[in-house]
């Protein structure tokens, strides 16, 4: 038996029963969408619509169309990608290693934390794509498939390879996770819908929750399952960021050769994630108003985890520039000075401000428990981490070794246009996934009722 | 499924209260046919006696698998069908082809796991499920007695759950 401790405060306030927590959870599913939310998706149609003929234009041009030249290669795609990759690493770490350590905070807000995972990766997947240019041939490059050329197979010792299986079985075996949670969930809406009259809504969830029937047999190995994707999706996950640093730490460009790389990423990448967390989930909860089971206690929580990781991330600048000039390999150094001090200082300096200061403002209990501070900060922090993946990538590279092929990297309409377009994907992925997917995880919140709400007994 | 069979349906509003209940009747020589219930509950499957699942073990399996393929799949085609030499390195060296082993090992043992849940739970999206009280899915602990595998009787059995804090008893026929 479980018993409520004093000394934490409860997850779930406003003295919510079990049904309440279907009624509220499964209203905004039952219900027709609000107006907000048709303003809110027709703002990411238009972004998506003209990020996607910024696309056709790169794929019918070519990647020539990009800002990128002989001496920046890789710039704001890339820059791109490794955002949102990371910004998908807070989902699984609120989904698996939470559940591993037991947190029950996860349980309010595992479910769109990993819904974002899902849509961030895709994301991230649609920037390498288009760097392929011609990307149907991209399959045969990045793929082991047999082909015409030999077969001339993939080259298994290239990270980027890695990365490739690293990042579709990330999304493959999120993607599953997150499913497997919904199951329960689909069945909730299944029999309201049975109750109120509605045939279709509830064959459609049926099939949605593959006949769900909540014995107790099916919740046991329903359990296991559970708790043996979250011990695979944690390595995984560390792997994902670690393989995605691996990019550049494996090659030879100064300010890219260094072993801090992969937890300096996976760090980096919790950071930016939890950050994208909050900002979603501030909206969210104000808009159904699920103030009651996302509660200040939870934002304080995340915004503790911002703490840790900023902390992280600044002693990794900070060890970066020490290794820099203890090593004493001239060309590192000017790396290192050239990011602070060169044509790029007002991308480095913005870096540093955003990832390394701001985040200390949360050790002040009032900010962090401040739903406006923290949504400001929130957003501050996805900049910072922005700026971090550029001043890495493109301060990096556009000093040649050769002076004479130094250059700048300015973005073109369709550099711009395609981070656009992944912004109109996230946003209407994700309203839709409001709108028809119950946002919180009803199964695990019900479960902590009992033991962690102010209901009394 | 064989039609006609015959249920006494004992409805629970707590968990803890059905927990009691289960250990009691199942001690009382009650056979439970099955429990449903909104959320798990911790120790139910213990106390309805039901045996660790082993899909662990499925799990473990699929992986290994993984792990083996993505290292022949390597090791064959680097190695022996188009051998290449890259960074001076050996044809078929085994640090580089790790991390493609590890994500093939995930990839191969969740999915693995979890068409295994499906098949093993019988679970498949154009089948309704048996339902013996649909607010099983809501908020409430629906335990489902078959009257066939009892010798006692239905007033019997309705009697005992409601003393083990049932908060209804109903019957159901299939």
């Amino acid at each position: 038996m479980q018993v409520t401790s004093s000394i934490r405060e409860p997850l779930i306030t406003g003295g919510k029963t079990i049904r309440d927590v279907s009624e509220d959870i499964s209203r905004q599913v039952e219900g027709k969408p609000t107006q907000l939310w048709w303003i809110a998706m027709g703002i990411s149609l238009v972004a998506l619509a003209f990020g996607f003929y910024c696309l056709c234009t790169l794929l019918w041009e070519g990647v020539g169309v990009w800002g990128l030249n002989k001496t920046v290669g890789w710039a704001w795609d890339i820059t791109n990608f490794v955002w949102w990759v990371g910004i998908g690493h807070a989902g699984t770490l609120i989904s698996a290693i939470l559940l591993l350590f037991r947190q029950k905070w996860r349980m309010s807000i595992n479910r769109a934390a990993e819904a974002m995972t899902i849509f961030a990766v895709i994301c991230a997947a649609t920037f390498p794509f288009a760097h392929m240019g011609r990307f149907w041939l991209g399959f045969y490059w990045v793929f082991p498939l047999p082909n015409t050329w030999g077969s001339l197979w993939a080259n298994f010792n290239s990270p980027l390879l890695w990365d490739v299986f690293a990042i579709s079985t990330y999304f493959s075996v999120s993607l599953v996770f997150w499913y497997m949670g919904l199951i329960p969930d689909f069945a909730v809406i299944r029999d309201r819908a049975v109750r109120q009259g509605h045939k279709l809504r509830a064959n459609i969830y049926n099939a949605l929750s593959f006949g769900w029937d909540g014995a107790a047999r099916t919740w046991s190995r329903y359990e296991s399952v559970a708790l043996i994707l979250a011990g695979l999706s944690t390595p995984l996950v560390l792997s994902v960021h670690t393989i995605v640093s691996m990019d550049f730490a494996t090659s030879v460009v100064p300010g890219w050769h260094a072993t801090i790389f992969p937890p300096y990423f996976v760090a980096g990448a919790i950071f930016s994630g939890f950050a994208m967390v909050l900002t979603l989930l501030i909206i969210t909860r104000k808009v159904f108003k699920l103030e009651d089971y996302i509660t200040i206690y939870h934002i304080e929580l995340m915004n503790i985890v911002i703490i840790i990781t900023g902390s992280i991330v600044g002693i990794a600048y900070i060890t970066e520039f020490f290794i820099a000039w203890y090593g004493q390999v001239p060309a590192e150094q000017y790396a290192f000075f050239n990011r602070m001090q060169g044509p790029y200082w007002w991308a480095y300096w913005s870096m540093m401000t955003c990832n390394v200061i701001s985040p200390q403002l949360f050790w002040f209990k009032k900010i962090r428990t401040n739903i406006v501070a923290t949504f400001v900060l929130s957003i501050i922090v996805n900049i910072g981490m922005w700026f971090e993946r550029f001043v890495i990538i493109v301060t990096s590279i556009h000093r040649d070794y050769v002076p004479s092929s130094w250059s700048m990297f300015h973005p073109t309409i369709y550099d711009m246009g395609e981070y656009i377009f992944t912004f109109g994907l996230f946003f209407s992925a994700f309203l839709l996934f409001a709108k028809f997917f119950p946002v919180i995880n009803m199964a695990e919140v019900k479960s902590i009722i009992k033991s962690s709400s102010e209901q009394k007994h | 499924m064989d039609s006609n069979k015959n249920f006494v349906v004992g409805i629970f509003d707590d968990e803890d209260v059905l927990l009691h209940a289960v250990e009691h009747t199942r001690e009382k020589g009650l056979k439970i046919h099955e429990v449903y219930s909104p959320f798990p509950v911790h120790g139910l499957d213990e106390a309805l006696g039901y045996k660790r699942s082993r899909l662990p073990i499925a799990a473990f399996l699929f992986g290994m698998t993984g792990t083996s393929l993505a290292l022949l799949m390597q090791i064959w085609m680097l190695g022996y069908d188009w051998p290449m030499i890259i960074g001076g390195k050996n044809h078929a060296s085994l640090p580089p082809f790790i991390p493609v082993t590890f994500e093939m090992t995930v990839l191969l043992a969740a999915f693995g796991m979890v068409g295994t849940f499906f098949i093993a739970s019988d679970m498949k999206p154009y089948k309704w499920p048996r339902q013996f009280d649909i607010r099983s899915t809501d908020d409430k602990h629906v335990m489902a007695i078959d009257l066939a595998t009892n010798k006692m009787s239905k007033e019997e059995i309705s009697a005992l759950l409601k003393s083990q804090g049932a908060s209804e008893v109903n019957e159901k026929n299939f």
